[in-house]
């Protein structure tokens, strides 16, 4: 079978079609869907400062590299690039290397934050004692530190490599465990009601698979070897990221279909969570906004990162 | 031909005429992979011969 728009060798078969591309022609497609996803949900607006999260992954290399590509011309727009260290050895040095030399390559500007000088300890010392999920834990800090560094920047959007698999897992993932208010903050940009203290939070590579963005990564040239995280222990998303990927295989076209679905009832989600606005407190210690007295992030710090003469 | 698959990082030595069955004799979902041959991405209906170099890389994302 040759790519179907100028009959080269394809490199790749788009998921649920029987449509494949060649190299080139897979390299157009994948950007003009991105760019498709901005334009639609309007995730890029005038004047913006653009903080984009990164680790030096795929996912995000692609990301900060199409975001780069995609704003040259705007000279209102402003992006800046956000590692979190969050100090695992052998792994996160590797891709902050990778993401160092990027940036500098493509003149862009990193900054990077580590778990160690912001919460006192790396989070290989924290699962030397501490005996929980490590992406939990490693979650809520990480996404505390992407919102609070972005909005001292000054940021207007915290642009994420979330994709297609990863949305679509969460979105059930939230029916499953009945966590559908969590749900409505999902989509392509986020948020149910305005907050400076939050940044608002955009995905670009929504409409796209996981495997697509793996094979722009591979085409681009962004990394030579993809490296899964030692702490990736997140056992209930990867049950669901099997049965959907199983799922997938039997019936092309499901993660797509739950993606569609979910945008056909996120405006009412959003609505009916917006007409009984809970209270967004400010954490008693760090005055982060939460939901609670204390943020979760100072609930790990204060039990099991700093605890009070207690072990880890 | 010589097959490395990244997930596990094991190379195997294994014939198939196609990625496809190659990748069903693996029991590998293909939704979960991209496969190279030679270092070029190449689809699932591609043909193999004994020489040829594949890698076949998981797109699970690190993290």
């Amino acid at each position: 079978m040759a790519c179907k728009k100028c009959l080269e060798k394809p490199v790749i078969k788009l998921p649920n079609s029987n449509i494949s591309l060649c190299k080139s022609c897979y390299i157009k497609y994948f950007e003009k869907k991105v760019k498709r996803t901005i334009s639609e949900y309007n995730l890029i607006e005038k004047n913006d400062h653009i903080v984009i999260a990164v680790s030096g992954g795929k996912d995000s290399t692609t990301l900060l590299y199409l975001i780069k590509k995609i704003t040259k011309e705007r000279r209102d727009i402003k992006i800046t690039a956000l590692a979190i260290d969050e100090g695992i050895h052998d792994y996160r040095d590797k891709s902050l290397k990778f993401l160092k030399n990027f940036c500098k390559e493509h003149k862009i500007e990193l900054k990077i934050f580590s778990y160690k000088e912001e919460f006192g300890k790396s989070l290989d010392e924290i699962m030397k004692t501490y005996k929980g999920i490590s992406c939990s834990i490693c979650g809520v800090l990480r996404r505390y530190l992407l919102n609070k560094k972005s909005r001292e920047f000054k940021a207007t959007k915290l642009a994420t490599g979330h994709n297609l698999d990863d949305e679509a897992q969460s979105i059930l993932m939230n029916f499953f465990r009945k966590n559908i208010k969590v749900s409505a903050r999902l989509g392509p940009i986020t948020g149910i009601i305005s907050d400076k203290r939050f940044v608002k939070r955009i995905k670009p590579l929504y409409m796209l698979t996981e495997k697509e963005v793996t094979a722009y990564a591979y085409l681009k040239g962004f990394m030579d070897k993809f490296v899964e995280c030692p702490y990736s222990s997140e056992a209930y998303r990867n049950q669901v990221r099997n049965m959907l990927n199983d799922f997938e295989l039997k019936y092309p076209g499901t993660k797509q279909s739950i993606i569609a679905s979910f945008l056909e009832i996120l405006p009412l989600l959003k609505q009916h969570y917006k007409n009984m606005p809970t209270e967004i407190k400010s954490c008693s210690l760090c005055e982060e906004p939460c939901s609670q007295e204390v943020c979760k992030t100072c609930q790990y710090i204060e039990n099991m990162i700093k605890p009070r003469n207690k072990p880890l | 031909m010589k097959v490395f698959i990244d997930k596990t990082n094991e190379t195997k030595e294994l014939e198939a005429e196609t990625v496809s069955e190659l990748l069903s004799k693996l029991k590998i979902n293909p939704t979960t992979v991209i496969v190279t041959k030679n270092n070029e991405l190449i689809t699932e209906e591609e043909k193999l011969s004994s020489k040829d170099e594949i890698k076949i890389l998981s797109v699970v994302s690190g993290g």
